[in-house]
């Protein structure tokens, strides 16, 4: 499968407006569109013994959530207007698991919301952005 | 079951009772009533679980160290040098290259090395040492660092077969450890009746352990560095250990009863940096008096051999070493194998390859920077009959004047979060013996918080001697276990090392 199309949501409007963008270039180019929300995470923080233990259960839900939440009713709103699209979820760091999800699905663009932080919040938090332009392994296009 | 559990809570409760019956006529101190009181108990244990064969007229030497040395040196040439073998591999699996990337979300190995490290790493690095290097003298670190280097084999066997035989439950949640794998795997070889009586043992010894070594022995030691550094004897708390008892048991209480999580997680994002800290500063003096440092390993492998002036001469030194290393990086003792249970993975070998690592990083590298800073500094010598956290914080104190505090604050921080660690391994031997439910849970929980005040208010000696005793009690059935398991840990390991060895265990891209 090549020439997809990759975006990233998080239940943002920024994410939305990333996927309403990614959609009209999906139906005008035929092609699909992949819809990813990524749950920020990630395998080197320290937990305690009980975090460690009820993780799975967590993971689980966390899943679940952003599935029922986010992803299943814009995949629904999307089919409407005609697109064919699927959804992922999955944990990470999303800068890095939207450029390996790039390379999974053969996407040939990247569509991604931003948060519009200064640039003490970008320093402080990360910019998900930012450093998907820097890794991104396609052209990413950042909707403001 | 309930006479067990009607057993213990009589032993508990005889305490008080019995301090409170002195209280009346006697002058002594809140403290010295507790002390009073218990040293005869704990001391019987001790004398049972440290029965020592003589050696010469000074010095004895403890069956149960010669134990764990010898499985320790089994496991490493049953595993043919596994430790050696699988080193740079365990870091791979650390750094998540044989991850697969659909798997994220789930536990990692790293994470769960950190939470089983974060129970080891501890006063056993910072007391222990300097207890084994007053009364053993230099060389007993030389014998410390080799019984950590042996014990990784252990620590991978007991960690593999802790995943392998866990249970998991229908909600997600896992429990795993000795007493599910002496069960279950000693079952799987038609031996389900000893399989049962180990588990029940070690279940017991284990709670014994997590309310002696993993809880009163912290609260005592960090009552004392906080007596140092806030005065010494004129200290405004010099004599009020149950004050400072009361005020740990407290925080103690509100994470693992209240479930309070932003304290837990504080702390365990703290430890590691108290432990970098620690680190930097004995690698700082280390460098200061690089000269030093030849002489210093002279002194560390020439007294390993034929020490001079310690009790029991080269027996003595070997002795200390061992048993001073056992206790810190709990190899052979279980207590890990239910802290590394958590992780999700299709082969639990990998998980056991990635626990060699915890003997390393606590016995052969932090041990062995806090034993070079107390030799460098001749604070052994100079110590005056120093012993435990005050030896260790005289040492870096010759170098940083303001070095006692911050140890004081990692020393605190370290004995909080073992502590959290050891409730966990407690509840889940408690659990284990008296079924899963929330009144056991709470339960245990309640009585740990208790002896938290008792092991504030000890002196050094009884704390010591029965943390010791109880949590070398459960190598007693875990390594009866682990011997008839090792061929299981053998065959799995094979077929993981063949797998990997012919490529179809494949590093996962982009990492």
């Amino acid at each position: 499968m090549t020439n997809s199309l990759l975006v990233g949501v998080d239940g943002s409007d920024g994410g939305s407006r990333a996927a309403d963008f990614a959609a009209s270039r999906a139906a005008e180019s035929q092609t699909q569109l992949v819809v990813a929300y990524v749950i920020e995470w990630s395998p080197y923080s320290f937990n305690t013994p009980q975090e460690n233990e009820e993780r799975h259960k967590r993971r689980e839900e966390e899943i679940t959530r952003a599935e029922s939440d986010v992803v299943q009713p814009l995949l629904e709103s999307l089919k409407a207007r005609g697109v064919d699209a699927k959804g992922i979820v999955r944990h990470g760091h999303a800068a890095e698991v939207l450029s390996q999800l790039a390379k999974e699905e053969g996407a040939s663009q990247i569509f991604i919301g931003r948060r519009g932080l200064t640039k003490l919040q970008a320093l402080l938090f990360g910019s998900t952005a930012g450093s998907l332009v820097q890794i991104s392994p396609v052209p990413v296009t950042v909707i403001p | 079951m309930k006479k067990l559990l009607a057993a213990f809570l009589t032993a508990v409760l005889w305490a008080p009772a019995c301090w409170a019956q002195d209280a009346a006529g006697a002058e002594m101190g809140l403290d010295e009533r507790i002390n009073q009181a218990i040293s005869p108990v704990t001391n019987a244990i001790a004398g049972v679980i440290f029965y020592s064969v003589p050696v010469s007229d000074e010095i004895g030497l403890p069956v149960i160290v010669v134990w764990l040395v010898v499985a320790a040196l089994f496991a490493t040439f049953y595993f043919n040098f596994i430790s050696v073998r699988a080193f740079n591999h365990a870091i791979a699996l650390v750094r998540g290259d044989y991850s697969n990337p659909k798997d994220a979300g789930e536990v990692s190995h790293f994470q769960a090395l950190a939470t089983a490290l974060s129970g080891t790493v501890g006063l056993g690095n910072i007391a222990g040492v300097a207890i084994a290097v007053s009364v053993g003298g230099p060389g007993a670190t030389f014998w410390m660092i080799l019984a950590g280097f042996l014990g990784m084999s252990l620590k991978f066997a007991e960690c593999t077969l802790g995943v392998k035989y866990r249970n998991e439950y229908p909600d997600g949640t896992v429990s795993g450890g000795p007493m599910y794998y002496l069960s279950k795997g000693l079952g799987e070889k038609g031996m389900g009746g000893l399989g049962k009586v180990l588990a029940v043992f070690f279940a017991i010894c284990c709670i014994a352990g997590a309310l002696g070594g993993g809880n009163m022995f912290q609260a005592n030691q960090s009552f004392q560095q906080f007596v140092n550094v806030t005065g010494g004897e004129g200290s405004f708390m010099a004599d009020k250990g149950w004050l400072f008892g009361l005020i740990i048991a407290a925080l103690v209480g509100v994470v693992i009863i209240g479930g309070i999580k932003s304290i837990a997680r504080v702390t365990e994002k703290v430890v590691p940096f108290m432990a970098i800290i620690y680190c930097t500063a004995a690698l700082i003096i280390i460098i200061m008096n690089i000269g030093q440092v030849p002489a210093a390993f002279g002194a560390i492998i020439g007294g390993a051999f034929s020490p001079e002036g310690v009790a029991g001469g080269f027996i003595g030194a070997l002795i200390q070493g061992f048993r001073r290393a056992a206790f810190s990086n709990e190899a052979g003792i279980g207590s890990a194998s239910i802290a590394h249970s958590a992780v999700r993975t299709k082969e639990p070998v990998t998980e056991g390859l990635v626990a060699l690592h915890e003997p390393f990083i606590d016995t052969v590298v932090i041990c062995t920077m806090t034993a070079l800073v107390i030799v460098i500094t001749g604070t052994y010598t100079a110590g005056g009959g120093m012993s435990g956290v005050e030896l260790t914080s005289l040492a870096f104190e010759s170098a940083f004047s303001w070095f006692p505090y911050i140890l004081a604050v990692a020393v605190i921080l370290f004995a909080f979060s073992t502590m959290l660690s050891w409730s966990y391994y407690g509840v889940k031997c408690w659990t284990y013996l008296f079924g899963e439910s929330k009144s056991m849970d709470l339960l245990f929980k309640v009585i740990f918080c208790v002896f938290v005040v008792i092991g504030a208010s000890m002196n050094l000696g009884p704390v010591i001697d029965f943390s010791d005793s109880a949590i070398f009690a459960m190598s007693i059935a875990n390594i009866i276990g682990l011997y008839i398991l090792f061929p299981v840990v053998k065959e799995d390991l094979a077929s993981y090392w063949s797998r990997l060895k012919s490529g179809e265990i494949k590093k996962y891209g982009g990492h």
